[in-house]
Order: structure tokens, then C-alpha cells, then sequence
């Protein structure tokens, strides 16, 4: 802290201490003690191999739905910020939107959109798709699969974490000096050229705090997997409140599950934050 | 004579309705060092920036060697720009910046359609010549925001000039650097121009900095374009009252042209070396205050009071009152405030102007004094009264 601690900063201060640092302590405590003994171990942390593969997944769920949301919410927001002001705002408040109506209501109308006799599933049959595959490759399939599966789950993530993709990238492109694009079509760029080694470089800074943004929610994310998955696709959400509330009752590996995460989760935006800056300063080629 | 690279034809140029440029036609010579030089808002950066290509002319012609260019995008012009804020690249070092343009450049190469990319070491070679030549060596892997004003201000100009352009295009490339800086970059820039023997097309507003640098000053003022001239004629010969004013210091009198050689001003007969007016045509006189003699009342051609002298260190600029017209003397002779003096202006000292749009909005120096106690507070006008 460089800057003195004003009295306006001290009720954020009691804050961060009562809300942050002492559940972080608390939670430390509980993954390094044993459930029945409360002695000092390291078992809660050894025990965890079993899970190996809800780790797995959800890292591999967080990173497919981060970079389909980067996929869609860069040229997104790069769109827009080439608009007129007219159309941003109208497309920032659209962006915004979803995002006021509640996070469990948005999930849920995603489960009756693809339910197997839900409104997709519905819509095939209308369209004759069904009959259409029957006549093609003579499988009679009355839905499809697609509550319940990965993709239901990576869908519903890209879903609600998309705004916090377009949002960053939005507003660096669209503080980028104008003279820097001028001045590279100046010197001989076209307009693929002028994306590639100005824009692109330029608007790293808001990739990396939307990749952040949206890949930490979502790794740890258990409503999502639990309604769009069914069940069938447990993440490191579902499992941690397992062990607080659920069946499988252990707050100390709950806890050495947390911290587990906690720590992959800063060693990977550190490896990003890292790449990030190199990128910025060593020569683009 | 030098040939013909840039002609501009019956440019005009609107926003919003609004007129920016107002019919320019203008031909730029090859090598020349031209300068556009007006206030802001006259257009001189729009008319540069469609040299560049950065923006559409409503109606007219650019041409470039003489083929038309107006539909050719800034990328495919023989052309570099010095942005006004050096636009540098701030993720990319000095030696990258550098080497922008030469990363993006194509060279015909019989095996391949789109050409081949120039090699590393040609590039390096280039690079590195350029940053010598600007005094730039040693700097290559420095952060562009590290660097000075006037070191970001000669990366912005080497990285222009390794594309060897046949012209250079700089938009008030000095107006952020402080004055001694400023000096010695006019100085540097002249040099390289004529170092490198390409066209410049320089816009500013500062009228010393044109006189100092350019072969030809195109004076601009409401989207039109005023005077084209070198230098000199624009200094000596200025066309009418707003080019009088822009250029250098001014008296701007109302006379009448009773015949050829001879004005008539407060009701007296000058001589002069003007001709070509009809007779008794009301026109405007510019008299530079250099060009003013002082005499000793009884042998002047007029006699006017001193109202206010400030000290210049090379001469004293002095304020005299005739008849209620305040003209502007420089003179190393001291007068004190109150005496009364008497002028004499030798005929090449004289320049009669046809009457314009300008006339009687400039070269009184009335509010001068006013302006000069503001500046200087009370006790500058009392230093003034103590002197006399």
C-alpha cells in the first residue's frame, strides 16, 4: 500500500479484514486440520486424488467456455466500437440486459429451451428434422441429448459470462488512439496488417482482464453444472458444496478443495499476466 | 526549374454543412519545402490530410506525379506523415517503430505474386542508418515512452523517412516541444530536407517557423487559400490585410491610390513604388514598423505622440498615436512616453494592397498599450513613467 489509509478507506479496510483475510485464515486452518481430531495434517490434501477428474473437467469446461466466449466477444466488441456512439449504446444495454434479470432464472429458461421436449427439441420436430434423419440414415430419434451433457454446461457458462468478455476488450478498443491506426496505414499496412500488429497487440490489456473475468467464475461455478449438467457433469463447485452442505459432509476437505483451486487459479492468471506483459514489450513479429 | 509532384485542383471539403476547404488549387514542386500556415480552423490540416489520404475530398482532384490519386488508400501513397503528436507505437521499441513501415514494405520478386518481404539485414541496415542520422543510435531498445519529447519527435521522423517517401507530410510536428527545442528542430528538419532531397508539405501556425524553413508559404485563412509565395514576397509583397497581419507586425492604414506611385494617407501625398490601381481607389497601406524613420518633428511626413515604448533588448518598440490610429515603430532610437515625434517613410517602405474582406479588421496597435499594462501588471506602466 503506497498511499496512506485515508478515513474514507478504513470502512473497506474492516471489510477486506472481516470478509477476506479472516475466512481466508479460517479456511487455511480448516485444510490443514484433521476432521475428527482436529490435529494438525496434510491427509485432506492427499485424499484429494480421487477428484482428480473433477479437476479435470473443470478446468476443461472453464477454458472451452473462455475461449468460445473470446471466439465471440472480441469481434463483438470490435464491432462495436467501430459504430456510432447511437448504435453502442443501444448494443452495451442489449449486452447488459441478461445481466439484470437473475443469474438462476436465465439458467432455468436455458433448461426448458433444451430439454428433450423442450423448445429446441420442438423446433427440429417442426422443421422435420427428425423425419429427415430418419429417412437419411434410417435412426428413429424422437430429441436430442442436450440437457445433461458438457456442452449444455460450457453453453451456459459462455451464456452468462459473455458480457464480462465483450466488455473489457469494448472499452480498450475503443480508447485506442486513432493516430496509432493512421499512422500505421501510413506506413504501409492494410487493414489485416493494421489489426494484427496494432489493434490486436493493443487491446491484449482488455483480452487478459475478460479471460480473468471470465474463466475464474466459471471454474468454480456449481449451479450452472448442477442444472444444465443434471448431475452427470459434477465441477469443483458442485463438489465444494458437497462437503459443506451436502451428503458428503467434510467443511476440511471442502476447504483443502478451495485452496487447491485458489492456488491454480492465481498460477494461471500469473502465467497469463506474465505472457501478457512480455507480449506488450518484446517485439511482434 | 524543379518539376511538378503534387497538384491539387478545385478541392473542397465540408462537414456537417460547414465549408472547410473552399476551392484550393495548388501545385507543389518536387524537392520544395512547402508550408501551409494559417490559424486553426483555416484547413491546412484537412488539406494535408488529403494529401495523405486519411480523408475524402467532397469534390476535386489530387494528383501525384500526375496520375489522379483520390481513390488510392494512404498504404499504396509514396507518401509519410509526421503526426502532430508523433502517434508512435507504444508497444514497440524504438528500432520496431523504426522499422514499421520497412516490415509492411513488398519488393517484385519474379517467384512470388505478392512480392517478397525486404530481408532482416536490409531492414537492420536501413534502420539503423536512419537512427544515426536523426542521433538516435544506442536508443534502439529503448520504451517510446521513455524517450524525451524531441527524441520521440525524431523516432516519429525516422520511422517516416527509412520508407523513403517522395514526400514527406508533417502536421505541426514542433508544437509540443519548448522553444530553444523548437529552434534547433527547424534548423535539423531544414537539413534533412535537403539532406534527403524530398518534398516536406509542413503545417503550422507559427508564422516565424515558416518564414525560417520554407521555399514557398501558402497562407490560409477560412478554408481559402490567402498568398502563395516564398518567403520574401510574402514578408514584402503580403496580398491584403489578413496576410499583412499574419506575417510579421503591421500598420494598417486606409488610403487612397490618387495615381500610379503616389498614396494618399491622412490627407497627405506619399510616394511609393505601387502601381496598377485605378485612379483614386480607396486601398489598404501596410507599413512595417521597421520601415519607419524617426525624425525631428518640422521634417516629418507626419506627427504623432508617443504613448508607450517597451524595451526589446534589440530595439524599442514604440507606440505613437496619429490622429487617434495607433501604429507599432520599431526603432533603436529612445523616445520618451508623451514626446511628440515626427516619421518619415521612404517609398520601398510603402506597400499598397487592394481593398479586401480583411480590411479594417487589422494592423491598429490601439489596444496595444491596453494589452501591455494587463501583461505586466501596474508596476510595468510605472517603470514605463519613471523612464521618461
Amino acid at each position: 500500500m503506497k498511499r496512506k489509509l485515508s478515513l474514507f478507506a478504513l470502512p473497506y479496510a474492516v471489510w477486506l479484514a472481516l470478509l477476506v483475510v479472516i475466512p481466508l485464515v479460517i479456511m487455511a486452518v480448516y485444510a490443514f486440520t484433521d476432521s475428527d481430531s482436529s490435529a494438525a495434517t496434510l491427509e485432506n490434501f492427499t485424499d484429494m486424488g480421487v477428484y482428480a477428474s473433477v479437476f479435470v473437467r473443470s478446468f476443461r469446461l472453464a477454458a472451452i467456455a473462455t475461449l468460445i466466449c473470446l471466439l465471440i466477444g472480441y469481434p463483438a466488441a470490435y464491432f462495436m466500437a467501430g459504430e456510432g456512439p447511437g448504435f453502442q449504446r443501444v448494443a452495451l444495454a442489449l449486452i447488459m440486459l441478461p445481466m439484470w434479470m437473475n443469474f438462476l432464472l436465465r439458467t432455468y429458461s436455458w433448461m426448458s429451451i433444451l430439454e428433450n421436449n423442450g423448445l429446441l427439441n420442438q423446433l427440429f420436430q417442426k422443421i422435420g428434422l427428425f423425419s429427415l434423419i430418419a429417412s437419411v440414415s434410417g435412426q428413429e430419434i424422437e430429441s436430442f441429448q442436450m440437457l445433461r451433457t458438457p456442452g449444455a454446461v460450457a453453453l451456459g457458462m459462455v451464456y452468462n459470462y459473455l458480457p464480462f468478455m465483450i466488455l473489457p476488450i469494448y472499452s480498450v478498443i475503443l480508447k485506442l488512439d486513432k493516430n496509432l491506426l493512421e499512422a500505421a496505414r501510413d506506413l504501409g499496412a492494410n487493414s489485416a496488417q493494421v489489426f494484427l500488429r496494432v489493434i490486436l497487440p493493443l487491446s491484449l490489456p482488455g483480452v487478459l482482464s475478460g479471460v480473468t473475468m471470465v474463466f475464474v467464475p466459471s471454474v468454480s461455478t456449481f449451479a450452472i453444472s448442477r442444472l444444465l449438467g443434471g448431475g452427470t457433469q459434477m465441477m469443483l463447485g458442485d463438489l465444494i458444496e458437497q462437503q459443506f452442505l451436502g451428503g458428503a459432509y467434510n467443511p476440511h476437505l471442502g476447504a483443502a478443495i478451495s485452496m487447491v483451486m485458489m492456488v491454480i487459479v492465481v498460477l494461471c492468471m500469473a502465467l497469463m499476466n506474465h505472457f501478457g506483459e512480455g507480449e506488450e514489450q518484446a517485439v511482434m513479429l | 526549374m524543379s518539376k511538378e509532384l503534387i497538384r491539387l485542383q478545385n478541392l473542397c471539403m465540408a462537414y456537417d454543412g460547414e465549408t472547410i476547404l473552399n476551392n484550393i488549387n495548388l501545385y507543389i514542386n518536387d524537392k520544395e519545402f512547402l508550408t501551409l500556415l494559417g490559424p486553426s480552423g483555416c484547413g491546412k490540416t484537412t488539406t494535408l490530410r488529403i494529401i495523405g489520404g486519411f480523408t475524402t475530398p467532397v469534390s476535386g482532384d489530387v494528383f501525384f506525379d500526375g496520375a489522379r490519386i483520390n481513390d488510392v488508400p494512404p498504404h499504396k501513397r509514396q507518401i509519410n506523415t509526421v503526426f502532430q503528436k508523433y502517434a508512435l507505437f507504444p508497444h514497440l521499441d524504438v528500432y520496431e517503430n523504426v522499422a514499421f513501415g520497412l516490415r509492411m514494405q513488398r519488393v517484385p520478386d519474379p517467384n512470388n505474386k505478392r512480392g517478397a518481404k525486404l530481408s532482416n539485414e536490409e531492414i537492420d541496415r536501413r534502420v539503423m542508418e536512419m537512427l544515426e542520422s536523426v542521433s538516435l543510435k544506442g536508443f534502439e531498445r529503448r520504451r517510446v515512452d521513455a524517450l524525451s519529447g524531441g527524441q520521440q519527435q525524431r523516432v516519429a521522423i525516422a520511422r517516416a523517412l527509412v520508407n523513403r517517401p517522395k514526400v514527406l507530410l508533417l502536421d505541426e510536428p514542433l508544437g509540443a516541444l519548448d522553444l530553444k527545442l523548437r529552434k534547433d528542430m527547424q534548423i535539423e528538419l531544414k537539413r534533412i530536407q535537403q539532406q534527403v532531397g524530398i518534398t516536406f508539405i509542413y503545417v503550422t501556425h507559427d508564422q516565424e517557423e515558416a518564414l525560417t524553413m520554407s521555399d514557398t508559404i501558402v497562407i490560409m485563412d477560412k478554408g481559402s487559400i490567402q498568398q502563395i509565395g516564398t518567403p520574401e514576397d510574402i514578408y514584402n509583397e503580403p496580398k491584403n490585410a489578413f496576410v499583412a497581419d499574419f506575417i510579421g507586425e503591421s500598420n494598417i492604414i486606409d488610403g487612397v491610390m490618387v495615381k500610379d506611385k503616389v498614396v494618399k494617407m491622412y490627407g497627405r501625398l506619399f510616394p511609393c513604388l505601387d502601381g496598377g490601381f485605378a485612379e483614386n481607389e480607396p486601398v489598404d497601406v501596410v507599413i512595417r514598423p521597421e520601415d519607419i524613420d524617426i525624425v525631428p518633428v518640422e521634417q516629418g511626413q507626419l506627427t504623432g505622440t508617443v504613448t508607450n515604448v517597451t524595451f526589446k533588448g534589440m530595439q524599442y518598440d514604440i507606440i505613437v498615436d496619429f490622429r487617434g490610429f495607433k501604429w507599432l515603430i520599431q526603432t533603436t532610437d529612445h523616445s520618451p512616453v508623451g514626446s511628440k515625434i515626427g516619421i518619415k517613410i521612404d517609398p520601398d517602405g510603402i506597400h499598397v494592397m487592394k481593398k479586401s474582406e480583411y480590411s479594417g479588421m487589422f494592423g491598429d496597435y490601439s489596444s496595444f498599450s491596453d494589452e501591455y499594462d494587463e501583461l505586466n501588471g501596474a508596476d510595468g506602466a510605472e517603470g514605463q513613467g519613471d523612464e521618461t
